[in-house]
């Protein structure tokens, strides 16, 4: 890491998208503060340095924020290019078909899956869990394609694909518990089945993701203050 | 440019993710085929070329498909990366700037225009202009921002976000007759007003926006054939 790098990032432990960020972090062998953000009382350094959404994750380098996830690891990526791995390869369709796939996994898979779990009502989450299998499956023919053999979307290492689904593993997890339904099953999925246990089993993983049984006592605890009405809305 | 540079645009005349890829490729300088798509009768072509999404546009290099208009930006940037001006900027922190008011662009502004457009009550359609119009102020200041007294987003020359929102203006210049409200205004957003005289001034724009007259007059057939679908 080059000498006065002063990386900070503003998150919340939760959060699959900060969890994003700390994989590239961790990755790319990077030492930064963690700052855990209390989203019902966002601090003055949030809404400064992220004035349009107000959201995490935001990363603060040498005071400078980025925002939105998967732009900060691509910056992340191309600031730290000496550090640590390549996230992306350095053949342009090759470039151009992962930055294909991260969107999908955010609005094929990460959005309706958000809708099956927290949905209004149960047709909301009935549809939005048929909307994210379907995305599971189109993923294990991307697996195949994108992995060309190798243990990652990104081939033979960790790719920014890779990071985008990692990001939300946890969350799979609790979720797989929540609902009695296997998500990443090796009987349908086998690729992406072999692959959630090989990126979980991943060094950066295991320090990025947020633990599977806290989470899940928060994912209960925040369904049942839904639930109660005390939460007036969700907060991201 | 290499002899044997095969490029071939899957579009459709009206689509403004389509424009953005014809802007890029006349900025760069670069020939192509563009092939006009029925979306009501999809080609076999597109069909295999995007098979996930099946939308255009789809660009297709040398018999490889690139899909999703952002993607393809940055895809044409990088594999002609020596052809003709940068359309991203080269410090990593002004990309990621660029990246997020194109996502920005992408997520925020699109949908209020569409509910402005096709809302059936009063009280929808000013919700989606009060929320369009919010968004278009976000954007002058961004363009404030990253101009920086230039005349562009992207400095003195067109960037990837002149392109993302330049790709959209045909819409924007029809929004008083589709959605009944003027986007920019001298009042509000006067730096986004003089952008838009400046990029349709662009040779680049010429070819590659529709005709607004002629747009319009699609919009609304399209709009009047939807409602009478919902009805049935």
């Amino acid at each position: 890491m080059a000498g006065g790098d002063d990386l900070k990032l503003l998150g919340a432990w939760p959060s699959p998208f900060v969890t994003r960020v700390k994989l590239a972090l961790a990755l790319k062998g990077l030492s930064y503060e963690d700052v855990e953000e209390d989203l019902y009382k966002k601090s003055e350094l949030l809404l400064k340095s992220n004035p349009v959404h107000k959201k995490i994750p935001v990363l603060i380098h040498n005071g400078a924020p980025v925002c939105e996830s998967m732009i900060i690891v691509q910056y992340i990526d191309e600031v730290f290019a000496g550090t640590g791995p390549s996230l992306l390869p350095a053949d342009p369709y090759e470039r151009a078909v992962a930055r294909f796939w991260v969107p999908y996994v955010d609005d094929k898979l990460v959005a309706p899956w958000r809708q099956w779990l927290r949905g209004k009502t149960e047709e909301e989450k009935s549809e939005g869990k048929k909307q994210a299998f379907a995305a599971v499956e189109v993923l294990e023919g991307a697996l195949r394609e994108c992995s060309k053999g190798g243990g990652f979307f990104g081939g033979d290492s960790v790719g920014l694909v890779d990071v985008a689904l990692g990001g939300v593993l946890s969350w799979m997890k609790v979720t797989e518990v929540l609902s009695g339904d296997k998500i990443f099953d090796a009987a349908k999925t086998p690729l992406l089945a072999a692959w959630v246990e090989r990126f979980s089993g991943l060094d950066a993983a295991m320090a990025a993701l947020p633990d599977v049984g806290r989470l899940l006592e928060f994912a209960k605890a925040r369904e049942a203050a839904a639930a109660a009405g005390s939460l007036s809305d969700s907060r991201d | 440019m290499a002899g044997e540079d095969e490029l071939k645009l899957l579009g459709t005349w009206a689509s403004p993710w389509v424009s953005r890829v014809k802007l890029a490729l006349h900025l760069k300088g670069l020939s192509y085929e563009y092939v006009e798509q029925d979306l009501d009768n999809k080609s076999d072509l597109l069909l295999t070329s995007n098979p996930v999404h099946k939308k255009v546009p789809v660009l297709i290099h040398n018999g490889k498909p690139i899909c999703e208009s952002v993607v393809i930006l940055e895809y044409i940037d990088e594999a002609y990366g020596t052809t003709g001006p940068s359309l991203l900027p080269t410090d990593p922190y002004e990309r990621a700037i660029a990246r997020f008011w194109v996502d920005y662009i992408d997520q925020k502004l699109v949908i209020p225009w569409k509910v402005a457009f096709t809302a059936d009550g009063e009280e929808e359609k000013t919700e989606g202009i009060k929320q369009m119009l919010a968004v278009v102020q976000t954007l002058e200041g961004a363009l404030k921002e990253c101009s920086k007294g230039k005349p562009f987003f992207g400095g003195d020359s067109v960037g990837y976000v002149d392109i993302a929102l330049g790709g959209l203006l045909a819409f924007l210049q029809g929004t008083e007759e589709l959605c009944g409200t003027k986007p920019f205004d001298i009042a509000n957003t006067p730096l986004l007003l003089a952008w838009v005289e400046r990029f349709t001034a662009l040779d680049a724009a010429k070819v590659a926006l529709p005709d607004v007259t002629k747009l319009v007059e699609f919009a609304k057939t399209k709009r009047a054939q939807m409602a009478l679908s919902i009805k049935k």
